[in-house]
């Protein structure tokens, strides 16, 4: 499989994201810069890594959700191939459409960063077939704007189609509708989460996030 | 020309920020105080005297607000 990290000014997970794949050594793994226009033709999957992408200005995600590769990912992703969001990228993907909902600040207006547990809610995708169904993970979250929003009408749909991913669970660090930490588009091949599961893949750290990154090649 | 676009919250969206301005007025003893919320003005000059009021709405709906929680407002505002 050949993954692309998408870059944007101000994106700071990049590098992360790229390593995560990479360790695995099941994927090709390349960098994509936002200006491109097309997404190489053998791009099994497109990842949109965490950051700060262009400051936060105007609405956290909105400014790159213009970005000229988001036609080709929105192209990409109606085609039926991959898309992953993690924080910022998740913020993206709801500012493009491509996933319901939208990030608001968190309720508490601080800024989170820690680990936290989660709840797998559909062990069932592309992305959690490793994982059991409501398993226990911890990822880390760092976040300003991860208080996640949908009406209630997108709200049922999403629970009808099962596109709910993860749960944040014991606690609500954000402010989140129902707890939700991360949702499926409504064919559960674009995913997009806040908490970091490229940070938990190491020994030394925690491999929890790991088996995201081996569940797409199986 | 210019106008001025006056982006708020929806009023059945959470504000956290006009909260916390509001607990900090009231700290500062500005206790009549009831609720803020907490919005944002664009102002766009244009090269043109007249603008066709559909462009301005696509700008808003489509990038400057997002209609899930945001409203806006236009105003035309004399130079």
């Amino acid at each position: 499989m050949k993954i692309g990290i998408v870059v944007f000014p101000g994106s700071n997970c990049d590098n992360d994201l790229f390593r995560a794949f990479k360790k695995q050594k099941l994927y090709e793994v390349i960098f994509l810069w936002h200006k491109d226009t097309d997404l190489p033709k053998d791009l099994d999957l497109c990842a949109i890594p965490g950051g700060f992408s262009f400051g936060d200005y105007l609405r956290t995600g909105a400014i790159a959700s213009k970005s000229p590769i988001i036609n080709a990912i929105i192209k990409f992703a109606n085609s039926g191939r991959f898309v992953l969001g993690i924080c910022n990228g998740f913020q993206i993907l709801c500012e493009t459409g491509l996933l319901p909902g939208v990030l608001l600040r968190n309720k508490s207006t601080k800024f989170v960063c820690k680990n936290q547990i989660l709840k797998v809610c559909n062990s069932n995708t592309p992305f959690s077939k490793l994982y059991n169904e409501n398993e226990e993970v911890n990822f880390p979250i760092a976040h300003h704007d991860g208080n996640y929003f949908v009406n209630n009408e997108t709200k049922k749909m999403i629970y009808d189609n099962n596109q709910i991913a993860f749960k944040y669970h014991k606690n609500n660090p954000n402010g989140s509708v129902d707890n939700i930490a991360g949702v499926y588009s409504q064919n559960h091949k674009i995913l997009g989460l806040m908490p970091h599961p490229e940070r938990k893949v190491s020994s030394e750290i925690g491999l929890d996030g790991e088996r995201l990154f081996r569940s797409l090649n199986i | 020309m210019k106008i001025r676009i006056n982006i708020t919250l929806k009023p059945s969206v959470l504000d956290p920020q006009g909260q916390a301005v509001a607990t900090s007025l009231l700290g500062q003893g500005f206790d009549n105080i009831k609720n803020v919320r907490q919005g944002k003005i664009l102002d766009i000059e244009f090269n043109s005297k007249e603008v066709d009021i559909n462009m301005i709405n696509e700008m808003c709906e489509g990038f400057l607000t997002n209609p899930l929680v945001e409203d806006y407002a236009i105003e035309e505002i004399n130079t």
